[in-house]
């Protein structure tokens, strides 16, 4: 049967789903769904054609949506989603990963949570808000929130997270026991003798390479940075972009040293793309050397902001690559990144993007 | 005294449609035995579960941006109730 190419699409305003003609060339949108709750995070699940959404509404609190139909019909359910009685009232889900039948939800005030039965019911991973340095975990522009999570392709029990601004943090026993990983990433808002604490950076998008054992790269608030060991230790690999500054970083499907990024001009200067010219950055080489990829972006006027998890690829041949920005435009590249088409204008402020086969 | 085998009051309780839009078969306007607003909220999560985790938070108490409303007052958790009572439960003006 054809595949088609969904994209799964977060936005202030509700869920939306992008579906293709099965050659990425033309696209039909559906939504909003979710009762136009704000959504931080939409994945889905191809072997049982299901979508969840991570969200959080100022009335009625955080909850996880779910679809078992591709987006005909919905539930929701927050069933566990607590800190308990007593503690901080968690305000929204902000992320999720999706592994061997277990679904994550990364939330706000940061934490983890897992649940077994499809998004039915959660359950706290309590190790992580027990580590130490979490009474000095303070929030980002965005709330404190674990908005990057990083499943371990070969081990269950390993994974990482993300939290601004708390850093990157390492598990290697399912989430019982964690620990900084942070080292080498720096603090410019910090004065220059505490630049490089133990915990405390901004990092603003984690994600990992395929195929490559502890391969990660991370957009931080400052900088933009490559690991080989897990996190252990990170590299800078900033130079030759126009900023260090930025939000989403996606790899290649199959190639861990093909990096994309949407630097923006500066934490303090309006968050757009750099002189309006939009661009997204590609390196070949994990991150020593970058390429501007300007065809079919807007170089004129285009104050255009992109958000941590606005940015996604495909695992086509070639692979595609996809981001949305804040003024609600969704853009797309079914080649890599070199020529672009905008798919979709005119949405609620994009949050995030995902992408799903699905059978035609 | 309160006579403590009495029935509870008689409640008639309204319901927004943007809480009700969540849950299949509920509906806007109920009557339920309560005494006070938790007891409400206790019936409405047996009738429809989560619902109460959509009107509360953790603390545990009314949720920030939802407002409940009886005889001219507005409710906490611990707002008691009389015989014949209509609750509102509304959402809050945000922005």
């Amino acid at each position: 049967m054809a595949k088609k190419t969904l994209l799964l699409i977060g936005t202030k305003k509700g869920a939306f789903l992008a579906e293709d003609d099965g050659a990425r060339s033309a696209w039909r949108l559906r939504g909003p769904f979710c009762e136009a709750w704000p959504i931080n995070h939409v994945v889905g699940d191809r072997e049982i054609s299901t979508i969840w959404c991570a969200g959080g509404n100022e009335w009625f609190g955080a909850a996880v949506w779910k679809s078992d139909d591709l987006g005909r019909t919905w539930s929701h359910s927050s069933e566990g989603i607590t800190y308990g009685e007593g503690e901080t009232p968690i305000k929204s889900a902000w992320s999720l990963g999706r592994k061997n039948g277990v679904l994550y939800a990364g939330v706000e005030p940061a934490g983890l949570f897992r649940s077994d039965d499809g998004g039915a019911s959660w359950r706290h991973i309590a190790g992580l808000r027990e580590h130490p340095s979490r009474e000095r975990w303070q929030p980002g522009g965005g709330g404190l929130i674990l908005h990057s999570m990083v499943l371990d392709e070969e081990d269950d029990r390993r994974l990482w997270v993300g939290i601004s601004t708390a850093g990157v943090f390492h598990s290697a026993d399912g989430g019982a026991s964690w620990e900084p990983r942070n080292s080498g990433t720096r603090c410019d808002y910090l004065p220059e003798e505490m630049r490089y604490p133990e915990f405390g950076q901004c990092v603003h998008c984690l994600v990992a390479a395929p195929g490559v054992a502890g391969r990660l790269y991370q957009q931080n608030h400052c900088g933009m940075y490559r690991s080989d060991d897990g996190g252990l230790n990170w590299h800078s690999i900033e130079n030759g972009l126009p900023s260090s500054f930025g939000f989403p970083v996606v790899v290649h499907p199959r190639d861990p040293d093909t990096v994309y990024l949407l630097p923006l001009n500066g934490d303090v200067l309006g968050r757009y793309v750099p002189e309006g010219k939009c661009a997204v950055w590609r390196s070949r080489d994990r991150g020593a050397s970058w390429q501007a990829l300007r065809r079919g972006l807007p170089q004129d006027n285009a104050f255009i902001g992109v958000l941590r998890q606005a940015m996604a690829t495909d695992a086509l041949e070639p692979a595609g690559v996809y981001f949305g920005t804040t003024s609600g435009s969704l853009f797309a590249s079914a080649d890599e990144g070199e020529s672009w088409a905008v798919i979709a204008e005119h949405l609620p402020t994009i949050t995030s993007v995902e992408t799903l086969a699905v059978d035609g | 005294m309160a006579d403590e085998s009495a029935p509870a009051p008689e409640v008639v309780v309204i319901l927004p449609e943007a809480l009700t839009r969540l849950f299949a078969d509920s509906a806007t306007r109920i009557t339920v035995r309560a005494s006070a607003v938790g007891d409400i909220i206790a019936e409405l999560e047996r009738r429809w579960p989560g619902m109460g985790d959509r009107l509360c938070d953790s603390t545990p108490q009314i949720r920030r941006h939802i407002n409940v409303f009886a005889g001219g007052r507005r409710l906490g958790l611990d707002g008691v109730l009389e015989q014949g009572a209509v609750v509102t439960i509304m959402t809050g003006v945000i922005g």
